[in-house]
């Protein structure tokens, strides 16, 4: 079993991460200002950033959709079944036994399955569940202010809480992703591949996999 | 791998920068500059009254005035004699009420109480001459007096408790014929000075505003743009616009900022969503009694006491009275935060021999509408007035005492500090009932706060009210409100779920250390 420097994160896909990194750190940081958590950079300046940042991020999840759809990535995302028990198993147990990873990442199947289950629902349900409250929460005046009386939102209570539930799930998102960063093969070969895009992994792969990589290379250049 | 993490420390960089510039818009609106320039230009007047022959005759009496200004302003007594400056009431719906006529020929305040058989005193500041309580002076036009809001000299002044008739010794000739616009001092003498003293009654007119600075009002301030009251309460045939909601009903004729600065006068869009339910004095208001105090609580029930047998009043430092024989106690307050209510532009009223339900909980005189699902209405600032004022506890109405009387004997509180006869007399001059037992009621009086405006550097800052302790809106609990309001569930289920979530990391980080440890040692 040999190892082998393969160039796993794409340039896209790593701008891609760490954008949303910044903005997510920003947003929570101002939003829990916002939401009366601490004062820091004063309720005024809070909000005009959040909302400023809001808009850099859905740009963002906009090009980052288009990059997923066109490049054939968003199939990474599909949750599975198969081998999560063992991915628990490892992390409950092996992690502590030095054990191998049970899952072996390649670049066709850069997640585990229990990362999978987890980005599968950041996508569906927690980035959804912030971006459109966020939304509602800027503009649930303009259907009364216009007259509309059929779509009016009489009140912020609910968008304020449901936006607020995101940002709580975002912030347990962040914290276990940080520390399970740390569970590679080194301690900072996650962060590393993460910021270069190359990773050491495992070449006994068949050939297959090779041939995947290239296929994917092809397709995006 | 380093110029990487370089990299990204500068994409962040340039991020926040983004960010900072996108959201700055910190300048001038034009239309505040517009505003400016228009209210900037002075104009010279169309007519100079001292050259009128009519107006060199010498003047014995001040009706003699009024007929000269009549000869050529001969259709004009009737627009003043259909004004409630003239009237003292005019006609109001008033929901549950139906229409009322309502004013201070009529009304019942929290201050002096009523009109009603003390009009010798109250008519000093009548825009008539020689009002009694028989209230038969509105049928002749020379009694409208011309000169209290036309002088243009500052000298013309009322005589104190003479039913409205000038001051003596007043030069009638150098007034008449300095006739104009009515300007600050017109409207201060009276308005400035209801109640019975400066700044008794609204809070935010008063003697200061003669002359304010702009620190006292944006734009009056002789050191701003110096408007007058007539600049914004617009006047058509002596029908001036604006009204006070102690005695109005109607969301009609009303005053308002953004009939000059729009409704959406901000460049920041967050700003102007809020005035879909914020007023603007609600921010540009921060306080209002900026030099002098104004009166917040009066206390009828403690008025009467006598010192060998003769009145007598106490002051505080400032030179408010706290005590006064003929009144009652006082507290006054100076750099006031206003109180906020939803107020939908409508209000209603006790009207005299109104029955008191319920005498557990203050009676609210002029209870203003709205609520936060009422589309009509915006948060505004008040000033609330709190009293103890008489009231009979048989027959469950405010009682209207006499209060004035040139003599003693006539029943006057005022002289004769004898609540049962100052009530007896003055309920027959109200024509209600009195049963004889007097008691004291809470009451409170709602003023809303809509002058000496502050710059915007100066008014509510965001944090004011989107704070969980002590925001100003800390009473309207009918919203929702960023900053202050959360679901304490989400909260504190958050709060052990991220806490829970570090404690599991960390564990399990610890484990790993140990493990990876004892595992080099194998």
């Amino acid at each position: 079993m040999s190892k082998k420097l393969v160039y796993i994160y794409r340039g896209f896909e790593r701008f891609w991460h760490w954008m949303q990194a910044i903005l997510i750190f920003f947003l929570a940081f101002t939003g829990f200002e916002i939401h009366g958590s601490y004062t820091f950079l004063g309720y005024k300046d809070a909000v005009r950033y959040h909302n400023v940042a809001a808009y850099m991020l859905i740009v963002l999840i906009i090009f980052a959709i288009f990059w997923h759809l066109t490049t054939g990535a968003w199939k990474q995302y599909v949750p599975t079944a198969k081998n999560i028990k063992a991915q628990l198993d490892y992390y409950l147990f092996g992690i502590f036994r030095n054990a191998p990873h049970p899952t072996k990442k390649t670049v066709l199947s850069k997640l585990n399955p229990l990362q999978k289950l987890t980005y599968f629902g950041l996508k569906i349900l927690v980035i959804p569940l912030s971006v459109t409250s966020g939304l509602l929460y800027m503009f649930y005046r303009y259907p009364t202010r216009h007259g509309i009386d059929a779509i009016n939102v009489s009140t912020l209570k609910y968008i304020a809480i449901f936006h607020t539930v995101g940002a709580i799930l975002l912030v347990v998102f962040i914290i276990t992703h940080l520390y399970l960063i740390t569970t590679g093969e080194t301690v900072t070969s996650n962060l590393k591949a993460m910021l270069t895009g190359y990773e050491e992994l495992d070449s006994d792969e068949s050939s297959k996999d090779q041939v995947g990589e290239k296929e994917i290379n092809t397709i995006i250049e | 791998m380093k110029k990487i993490v370089l990299l990204l420390a500068f994409f962040s960089l340039v991020v926040i920068v983004a960010i900072g510039y996108l959201s700055d818009r910190n300048y001038e609106p034009t239309i505040v500059q517009q505003l400016k320039q228009k209210y900037s230009k002075k104009y010279p007047k169309d007519v100079d009254h001292s050259r009128f022959p009519i107006l060199q005759q010498k003047f014995t009496s001040p009706q003699q005035v009024t007929e000269a200004c009549e000869s050529c302003h001969n259709l004009t007594a009737h627009q003043i004699m259909n004004s409630n400056h003239w009237n003292w009431e005019r006609a109001e719906f008033i929901k549950g009420k139906g229409i009322v006529y309502l004013g201070k020929a009529n009304a019942i305040n929290n201050f002096c109480i009523g009109t009603k058989g003390n009009e010798l005193s109250c008519a000093k500041c009548h825009i008539g001459y020689g009002m009694d309580s028989t209230r038969k002076i509105f049928a002749d036009s020379t009694n409208i007096d011309c000169l209290v809001c036309h002088d243009n000299t500052e000298t013309y002044a009322k005589a104190g408790e003479k039913g409205g008739a000038p001051a003596p010794g007043l030069d009638y000739n150098k007034i008449a014929q300095s006739v104009g616009k009515p300007k600050r001092t017109n409207c201060g003498v009276c308005h400035f000075y209801g109640g019975g003293g400066n700044n008794v009654k609204h809070g935010d007119l008063e003697m200061s505003m003669f002359e304010p600075t702009k620190e006292v009002d944006i734009h009056m301030g002789t050191d701003a743009l110096n408007l007058q009251c007539v600049d914004c309460h617009t006047t058509k045939q002596h029908m001036i616009s604006g009204k006070l909601y102690s005695l109005s009903s109607m969301n009609l004729s009303r005053v308002t900022c953004e009939q000059c600065h729009t409704e959406t006068p901000h460049e920041s869009d967050i700003l102007n969503e809020h005035t879909y339910k914020v007023a603007c004095q609600t921010c540009h208001i921060p306080v209002y009694s900026k030099v002098n105090s104004t009166k917040m609580y009066w206390d009828w029930s403690t008025a009467g006491r006598l010192r060998n047998g003769e009145p007598y009043e106490i002051d505080d430092s400032l030179g408010n009275h706290t005590y006064l024989s003929i009144k009652g106690s006082f507290i006054w307050a100076r750099n006031v935060k206003p109180d906020y209510i939803w107020f939908n532009g409508t209000a209603s009223h006790y009207l005299e021999g109104d029955v008191i339900n319920d005498t557990t909980k203050p009676l609210v005189l002029n209870p203003l509408h709205g609520s936060y699902n009422d589309y009509e209405s915006k948060i505004i600032p008040v000033k609330i007035h709190v009293a103890k004022q008489p009231f009979d506890p048989v027959n469950k109405i405010l009682i209207q005492p006499k209060l004035y009387s040139p003599e003693k004997g006539e029943g006057a509180f005022w002289q004769d500090f004898n609540w049962i006869t100052a009530s007896s007399v003055g309920m027959k001059d109200a024509g209600l009932p009195f049963s004889g037992k007097i008691s004291f009621i809470k009451t409170e009086m709602y003023w809303p706060i809509n002058h000496m405006v502050s710059s915007k550097e100066q008014s509510v800052q965001c944090i004011e009210c989107h704070t969980r302790k002590n925001s100003r809106l800390a009473k309207l609990k009918d919203f929702y409100m960023p900053g202050r309001d959360y679901s304490p569930f989400v909260d504190i289920a958050g709060n052990w779920l991220i806490i829970l979530t570090l404690l599991g990391v960390l564990t399990h980080g610890i484990l790993r250390m140990f493990s990876s440890k004892k595992s080099k040692k194998v």
